[in-house]
């Protein structure tokens, strides 16, 4: 790789005080802190982001080897799931709880250092993080933060957009606000839902919201419309189950228009504009916006060439842009594997076991993963999509003949939703226990 | 300067990839450990409708797996996935979950059910569901401390056909009524 000056300040990040040899002068100060806290003592495991990869990978780290210690950097107190907040903006659930955990129970359970702080610089080269709370060392770091929006790429995007549009792709009071908007709808209204081009979190959630969203107006407010106005040329995910549903269940309500790639909006005017030249304005605008890895591993200089997603080895996850750091979930670039909740745990696994090894000077083993992935259709059946990847040549590829998705005859919709709820209390228990 | 930075970078952020050239092939705990997030860690479900497959036995975990691949077990997603491994997987899978501790999850059931169902049990089933369900005959799965609902939506695909009964089962199924079956899951979900 080549790096230029600038861009190795800007990878330096706030870091003033790391030692850097090659480095002169002073780089810019941020407002992470330089002062060392939690000072290592033994060999120690360092992740930043504790959502399904983060949580995942910090637990089988300690279950593989305790003589590791292991810091979970994370600045939320708890964290709410992604997966399943549709039910919550659709009406199926009454409030988040059954979606949100704690850190509590990894640490009493498993010995997982919990800091509440917030990372804003990674030096590879000294192995540190600095965080708002101080700056510690690691001895391999393992990155899981999620998506980032690249809101820069639309016009007339600000501050405080997502406070009128809501993107509510981040669960959490996103959530709760596009609910409050559709409820504050009267009947009649004009609902938009907008999404990006591939690859961005989760595959099939855009569509599983416009199931739940068409069912909430069905049943509240009948004379409203909604309009799914996807970037991609087609449905990506799920194809013929969304389709089968929306012709099903939605006709007359719903409408799904592709090929509207959204580069400007106006929040005031709760208004979207295709290149340019057609506008789509809406009484309620759930605005996704385009994607990219989490802001600490683009500030870390993670990403390739792409400048948003970060390439790593198929096996380890380590990054192919710097030693001893590892990327999981939404942010790498993961193969045949989608960026999925299940995805994120099933390499959090992977990645922990390929760490450990190494830091035990033993063999690495291969991947071998699972995607499983539930959308709801309406207000009781759910159709479903997995995968399962091993490594071909170098790469994490989709085992053939393998996977797949449910019947479109949704002849086992109802109970694939009771296995929805249970998927989702397991993964949430492991990610929490 | 250039040239200095680039070399920098190199130094800086070279990748070992070489050293990782020969990884091993998946581990039995590579294997397993992706099916935690739907069966739970180490295979203990803290979700009602899936199975725990923690201390099932080697020969119950890798028959069920090779009767979901042939489709001769229904199911919704499981005969997806199971296509996408081979019989040695099955095997790996099987070695691991089965030296696995049983897990017993905290759920309700219904106490005078229970106390039936664990008399039915013991005339009807405990010949190859032995010791109370802890333990199983040949390919016999482990039904003590499974969910209820897990047992119920597999004793309604028995019944209802989808799902085979084993010739032996089915002869000592067919007598009991609705309601000794019923009491039969309640006592199994009542394991401690």
């Amino acid at each position: 790789m080549t790096m230029d000056r600038r861009n190795f300040i800007k990878l330096l990040g706030g870091a003033s005080t790391v030692a850097l040899a090659a480095c002169a002068g002073s780089p810019a100060v941020s407002s992470g802190s330089a002062a060392e806290i939690m000072p290592k003592s033994g060999r120690r495991v360092v992740v930043v982001g504790g959502g399904y990869g983060g949580t995942i990978a910090a637990k089988y780290v300690r279950m593989l080897d305790a003589s590791i210690e292991v810091v979970l950097i994370e600045r939320n107190q708890q964290y709410v799931s992604c997966p399943f907040s549709n039910y919550y903006i659709g009406g199926l659930i009454s409030d988040l709880t059954p979606l949100t955990i704690g850190y509590d129970k990894l640490t009493a359970n498993h010995g997982v250092k919990m800091l509440h702080a917030e990372v804003t610089a990674i030096d590879p080269a000294a192995k540190k993080v600095v965080t708002t709370e101080g700056t510690l060392a690691y001895d391999r770091l393992i990155v899981s933060p999620g998506v980032d929006f690249r809101t820069e790429e639309i016009e007339g995007y600000g501050a405080d957009t997502a406070d009128v549009i809501p993107h509510a792709w981040k669960a959490g009071p996103q959530t709760l606000l596009l609910r409050k908007q559709l409820e504050a709808m009267p009947d009649g209204g004009k609902v938009i839902i907008s999404m990006p081009l591939t690859p961005y979190r989760c595959p099939p959630g855009p569509y599983e919201r416009a199931c739940l969203i068409a069912n909430y107006l069905k049943t509240h407010k009948p004379k409203s419309k909604l309009f799914l106005l996807d970037a991609n040329p087609d449905v990506v995910s799920k194809k013929p189950l969304f389709t089968k549903a929306w012709s099903t269940y939605y006709k007359g309500i719903f409408e799904y228009v592709p090929g509207k790639k959204i580069t400007k909006v106006s929040a005031g005017d709760k208004t979207v504009f295709v290149e340019g030249i057609e506008d789509h304005k809406g009484d309620v605008v759930n605005f996704i916006p385009p994607q990219r890895a989490g802001r600490i591993a683009v500030a870390a200089g993670l990403v390739g060439d792409d400048k948003n997603w970060c390439p790593v080895n198929a096996t380890t996850f380590e990054s192919a842009k710097h030693k001893d750091i590892h990327v999981i979930g939404d942010a790498s670039v993961a193969g045949a594997m989608p960026k999925s909740g299940y995805s994120a745990n099933s390499e959090a696994k992977v990645c922990a076991t390929n760490v450990v090894a190494l830091m035990n000077g033993k063999e690495t083993i291969d991947l071998s993963g699972i995607n499983v992935c539930y959308s709801a259709i309406n207000g009781d059946e759910s159709v479903s999509i997995a995968g399962i990847y091993k490594v071909v040549d170098g790469k994490i590829a989709a085992v053939p003949n393998s996977g797949g998705i449910s019947p479109a005859d949704f002849s086992q919709a109802r109970l694939e939703r009771i296995y929805a709820e249970s998927w989702l209390r397991n993964i949430l228990t492991e990610m929490s226990t | 300067m250039r040239m200095q930075w680039n070399g920098w970078a190199l130094a800086a952020c070279a990748v070992g990839i070489s050293s990782m050239a020969h990884a091993a092939p998946p581990s039995p705990a590579m294997l397993s450990n992706a099916c935690a997030g739907c069966h739970g860690t180490l295979g203990g479900s803290a979700g009602p409708s899936m199975p725990s497959l923690a201390s099932q036995s080697k020969h119950a975990i890798v028959e069920a797996m090779k009767k979901f691949k042939s489709g001769e077990r229904p199911s919704t997603i499981m005969g997806r996935i199971a296509k996408g491994y081979s019989d040695a997987d099955f095997a790996a899978m099987g070695e691991f979950f089965s030296k696995q501790k049983a897990h017993f999850p905290e759920q309700k059931f219904d106490a005078a059910k229970a106390d039936k169902g664990g008399l039915v049990q013991e005339k009807h089933c405990g010949r190859c569901h032995i010791d109370d369900g802890k333990d199983g005959k040949e390919d016999t799965p482990i039904t003590a401390g499974q969910w209820l609902p897990y047992l119920q939506i597999q004793m309604d695909q028995y019944l209802s056909g989808k799902r085979r009964m084993p010739e032996k089962m089915a002869e000592k199924v067919k007598p009991l009524s609705k309601e000794d079956l019923d009491a039969v899951m309640h006592f199994y979900a009542s394991s401690k």
